[in-house]
């Protein structure tokens, strides 16, 4: 079953055609990639998933439901959660504190239960702090609870988004370049924890990413977005050899050449 | 130094030196021939000082309450009973401190910065002046007017409601925009408020216009006079100042209140979702937070506050008039936030106390002092407030950007969690 459906979805910047008639699907419980060159489009694609943008034309539908006009924090409620290209975290904020507040949507302490701190407050307080804490043990950074967001290093301020992504419990994730900036062991930590995402979570993920090692390796299905249009889309062995895509990225006369074959060597 | 001492002793020193400076600033005041002394405001000023020791030193529970007791509910109570000034001055402080807390909400947790405040405080001044005064027999017939002064005690949450409604209308079609265009068009709709009480006496006479509304004294009718008018007859107080005391009473119970509220509010969802939506709006809105209500909360929660203390301001001055809601206003409160520290809940409240005390007892005092050499009155310090003001907060931004008290954010713990729950998993 489909759990997301975009259909011709094309956004327009004056003259500039951003995203051009995509059509994309995602089955439940996958893993799929998004690549391109840079300026191909893949982030505005993103936002216009989480209604940061509207789209121009076209359909998005989630889980049945129509998006489509929708405000980010709606989207959020549906049940799409993300992270951000250039990390987006609340600084002055613990990391514990940074997962409650994924929790919004979730909780459900109004004005009131706050002044009066009721039994609702309690209530809803304790399930926020036991789902944080399951979220940060699952990240790996329960130890850091109690450190400000900004002072932590690069990799786990990477990993404290996806904890406060997944504290609004959604049911797929858009993850804009997980490993970008990130050393070759942080890059595999961050691998396992996109697999264990979906497999422990049991959360469909959707992934920008420039990083081919990754996409090959945990992706079940590759799309390629070239200057807003899709050029490409399947399986990654299918992906990596096709000539378009090749052509996308290293030009027209690189398309038959070495590409393929050296990062086929060791990404298999 | 006073760091190094151990706690109990540290403790001691400053329950004995509270207690010492509130014997002998009562017995200054006392003297009816040093009520002209140098010395008395000095002194009165650094026996409150010490509630600032109480709650910003390491002393044990049992000193801060001793301290809080000395100087609150027995000190400045006697103080005012022998010279009302002070009385008045301290009120004044309380007025404001729960205002600038409301303010703080709006800026320091949210990040909103609001020129327009002061129309809040109008709100609710005018509802009270209006109504608890006889200038409603000018537009209602039956001359109802003025109301039983213990209405306002009703007025409060009328005003908190009405304030907060005209907080969100004001609040809804400016909150989409941010930062510096939040600014100005909060500046432009508080001058509209005032405008609006200074013209808002014809066709029909509602405000009195820039004459401004008074509420004639009246013993009989003032809130609380069956209990204000028989204790001053017993104790010969007179009554005035009896009324004083009570609005002191009854201000310090708001302001404890507000501070409660305001903590509360902090260390909830809302709280949360505020100081996240001041980090980062979009990665606030993308975690589910809906920017515009959780803005119009806030916005209205401190337009509450506002609202509320202006009830209070009309009940205690007895006079109101468009002049006391200008501009200058806002930025008086906002200075408050910004002096004590945007956030910080004790900040704000010696922000007030500063601000206030600067302008009502500080500058005149020392103008006084400066009349012993026959200073030209045109060197008087208390005609540069504006100048004090602007020269000290610059200062505060080259010494102390985060304020006097910067905010510390009390943040969730997993130890908030019992016991058996923590000890699953967390080493």
């Amino acid at each position: 079953m489909m759990l997301l459906n975009v259909n011709k979805a094309r956004k327009v910047f004056g003259g500039l055609t951003a995203v051009n008639d995509v059509t994309f699907q995602v089955p439940e419980k996958s893993i799929i990639s998004v690549i391109g060159p840079n300026g191909a489009g893949k982030t505005t694609f993103f936002n216009m998933i989480t209604g940061i943008y509207k789209p121009t034309s076209g359909e998005i539908v989630f889980d049945g439901q129509n998006l489509i006009g929708l405000r980010p924090d709606e989207v959020t409620e549906k049940g799409i959660a993300r992270t951000f290209q250039n990390i987006r975290l609340f600084g002055a904020m613990t990391t514990l504190e940074n997962v409650l507040v994924g929790r919004h949507t979730r909780a459900t302490t109004s004005f009131l239960d706050a002044i009066l701190h009721n039994k609702n407050y309690k209530q809803d307080e304790r399930a926020g702090l036991l789902r944080a804490k399951e979220l940060l043990e699952f990240v790996g950074l329960l130890e850091k609870r109690d450190e400000l967001a900004a002072n932590l290093p690069y990799g786990e301020q990477r990993r404290l988004e996806i904890a406060r992504a997944l504290a609004t419990n959604p049911k797929l994730i858009l993850l804009d370049e997980p490993t970008a900036g990130m050393n070759p062991q942080e890059t595999e930590s961050t691998k396992h924890l996109i697999r264990r995402l979906r497999d422990e979570q049991g959360i469909t993920v959707v992934l920008i990413e420039h990083d081919m090692r990754v996409v090959m390796t945990i992706s079940d299905n590759v799309t390629v977005l070239d200057y807003g249009t899709k050029i490409a889309e399947g399986l990654p062995h299918e992906v990596r050899n096709n000539p378009q895509v090749i052509e996308a990225y290293l030009g027209r006369g690189a398309a038959a050449g070495e590409f393929g074959k050296t990062e086929g060597g060791e990404a298999a | 130094m006073i760091e190094k001492l151990p706690l109990a002793t540290r403790s001691t020193l400053l329950m004995a030196s509270t207690l010492v400076f509130g014997l002998v600033a009562y017995l200054m005041v006392l003297q009816k021939n040093t009520i002209e002394s140098y010395f008395v405001t000095p002194v009165v000023m650094l026996f409150a000082l010490h509630l600032f020791f109480a709650t910003s030193w390491k002393v044990t529970r049992v000193a801060q309450i001793v301290v809080f007791v000395l100087v609150l509910v027995l000190g400045i109570p006697l103080i005012g009973f022998a010279n009302s000034l002070y009385l008045q001055v301290v009120v004044t402080i309380c007025i404001f401190a729960a205002m600038a807390l409301g303010l703080n909400v709006v800026v320091g947790f949210a990040g909103l910065l609001d020129l327009g405040y002061a129309a809040f405080f109008a709100v609710g001044a005018y509802l009270w002046a209006i109504f608890g005064g006889s200038q409603a027999n000018n537009f209602i017939s039956g001359n109802l007017f003025p109301l039983n002064g213990n209405l306002v005690f009703l007025f409060i949450p009328i005003a908190l409601f009405v304030a907060a409604v005209v907080g969100a209308l004001l609040g809804l079609p400016v909150l989409k925009v941010k930062g510096d265009y939040l600014a100005i068009i909060t500046l432009g709709l508080g001058e509209v408020i005032r405008v609006l009480a200074n013209n808002l006496n014809k066709p029909i006479n509602i405000t009195n216009g820039s004459q401004g509304v008074r509420i004639a004294p009246n013993p009989e009718n003032s809130p609380l006079a069956f209990i204000t008018v028989p204790l001053s007859q017993a104790t010969n107080i007179p009554f005035f100042q009896m009324q004083l005391t009570m609005y002191y009473v009854l201000i310090l119970l708001v302001v404890i209140a507000v501070i409660l509220f305001t903590t509360r509010l902090d260390n909830s969802r809302i709280g949360r979702a505020w100081v996240a939506m001041r980090e980062d709006e979009v990665a606030a809105q993308a975690m589910g937070i809906p920017l515009v209500r959780t803005k119009l909360i806030a916005f209205a929660t401190g337009a509450s506050f506002a609202g509320a203390m202006g009830v209070l301001y009309a009940a205690v001055i007895g006079f109101i008039s468009p002049n006391d809601f200008n501009f200058e206003r806002s930025t008086q409160i906002l200075a408050m936030v910004v002096l004590g520290g945007l956030g910080s809940i004790p900040g704000v409240i010696v922000g007030a106390a500063i601000v206030i005390s600067l302008n009502q007892l500080v500058l005149v005092e020392i103008s006084r002092v400066l009349q012993l050499i026959n200073l030209p009155p045109r060197f008087d310090p208390t005609q540069y407030q504006q100048l004090i003001y602007g020269l000290i907060l610059i200062a505060m931004m080259i010494l102390r950007p985060k304020g006097l008290v910067p905010a510390v954010r009390q943040p969730a713990k997993l130890e908030n969690l019992e016991h058996g729950e923590l000890a699953k998993g967390v080493k």
